[in-house]
């Protein structure tokens, strides 16, 4: 198999490095000179010192006859388009990039990058399978940031589930002002019901939050 | 009609200035809070300092829906990917990308963002200055086709993407 890596970083270095040791065809391009010259010392002459994200370089490296085009440098935006001109231009039946800001996993996979590795995705899913899970988010801070805008996802077994909003015991210094049901923001009323799934907006105060959460989340699960 | 601008340099700076001037309500976001001193001081719009690949980032800007999405930051890929988070994401009406690599400029007027190449535009502008033919080298590629799935095509079929 002909494997074509883009980014000479540790992971590039000892991704080419395993792949010729299994036997297979490998070909690394890293843009910085010297980083590909150390390496090229290293692992022979496998190594092109030029751009992978330019179409003239990536042809010169064999794009156009390559199994697979792993994008693995450490900028997001050249991994997205070394996958994407591997696939538009020069018909690559499979491509995989490196995905530094989970957030952009979707869009990846939205303009057609065969598969997305996430460094920091795993990382955090290795981490949260170990704390409990607590769905108060901060969308964001007020004024020098003495009130915070706080988001609180009900999950199922929350105790706000099926109550009234006037029946909770929102903290002074907190209101609760809003409700995203099903993707639709709703003014949040003194009868409204809250239901499972809703998201609750509130503003409030830091230390308010303790309580919010009792109130909405209810107890965090120990694990 | 709402503009969101990625990237403060000059040419963002100018075209922020000449869209506000001419009513639009204008959005510009750069890394640094520097790049704003090239706006003038008559400048009516929003200046935000954030990241314009972060899609949360423009989404609370409320860069969602926007009528004209422009990527002119200094890197060719930071614009292709902002480019495609307006369209794909944000629902941008009309994008543009700033991409000064000729081929990539071509590359991704194929996928459906239009693009404005300064190498190519230069280029022009000197030899159309120096009195010489300026050959086949268009300073802007505009797109047959809207950008949606752009690579998918292999999982269409031929022939059904035109509908």
């Amino acid at each position: 198999m002909f494997v074509l890596v883009v980014g000479g970083g540790r992971v590039g270095y000892y991704l080419t490095k395993e792949l010729i040791d299994a036997g297979h065809e490998c070909v690394l391009m890293e843009k910085e000179r010297g980083r590909a010259d150390a390496i090229r010392d290293e692992i022979g002459s496998v190594v092109i010192a030029q751009d992978g994200c330019e179409g003239k370089y990536l042809r010169e490296a064999g794009a156009n006859r390559a199994d697979i085009v792993a994008a693995v440098t450490g900028d997001d935006e050249d991994n997205l388009v070394i996958c994407q001109m591997a696939k538009h231009h020069f018909d690559v039946p499979r491509t995989i990039a490196r995905v530094n800001n989970p957030k952009n996993e979707a869009l990846f996979r939205h303009l057609g990058v065969d598969e997305i590795i996430s460094p920091t995705r795993m990382i955090l899913g290795s981490i949260e399978q170990d704390i409990p899970i607590h769905e108060l988010l901060h969308l964001g801070a007020l004024g020098e940031g003495e009130l915070e805008i706080i988001e609180a996802h009900l999950q199922p077994g929350s105790p706000a589930v099926g109550r009234v909003v006037s029946d909770l015991r929102v903290p002074a210094g907190c209101s609760l002002f809003g409700v995203i049901r099903n993707g639709a923001p709703t003014p949040l009323r003194g009868d409204t019901i809250l239901a499972e799934g809703d998201k609750v907006i509130a503003i409030g105060r830091p230390d308010c939050e303790v309580e919010l959460r009792e109130q909405l989340i209810g107890e965090p699960e120990e694990v | 009609m709402k503009a969101v601008i990625v990237g403060c340099g000059r040419v963002g700076a100018g075209l922020a200035d000449a869209l506000d001037r001419a009513g639009w309500q204008v959005l510009i976001i750069d890394r640094t809070t520097a790049a704003f001193d090239r706006l003038p001081a008559s400048f009516g719009g929003t200046a935000l300092r954030g990241d314009g690949t972060d899609e949360d980032t423009l989404r609370r800007a409320g860069a969602e829906g926007a009528d004209l999405f422009l990527a002119l930051t200094e890197g060719d890929n930071r614009n292709v990917m902002a480019a495609q988070l307006g369209v794909e994401s944000l629902r941008a009406v009309r994008t543009v990308a700033k991409i000064n690599d000729p081929v990539r400029a071509e590359a991704y007027a194929h996928l459906g963002i239009a693009t404005v190449c300064r190498t190519n535009l230069m280029e022009v502008a000197v030899l159309s200055f120096l009195g010489q033919a300026v050959g086949d080298r268009p300073g802007v590629f505009i797109p047959e086709k809207a950008h949606s799935h752009a690579l998918d095509e292999s999982a269409v079929p031929a022939g059904s993407t035109e509908s």
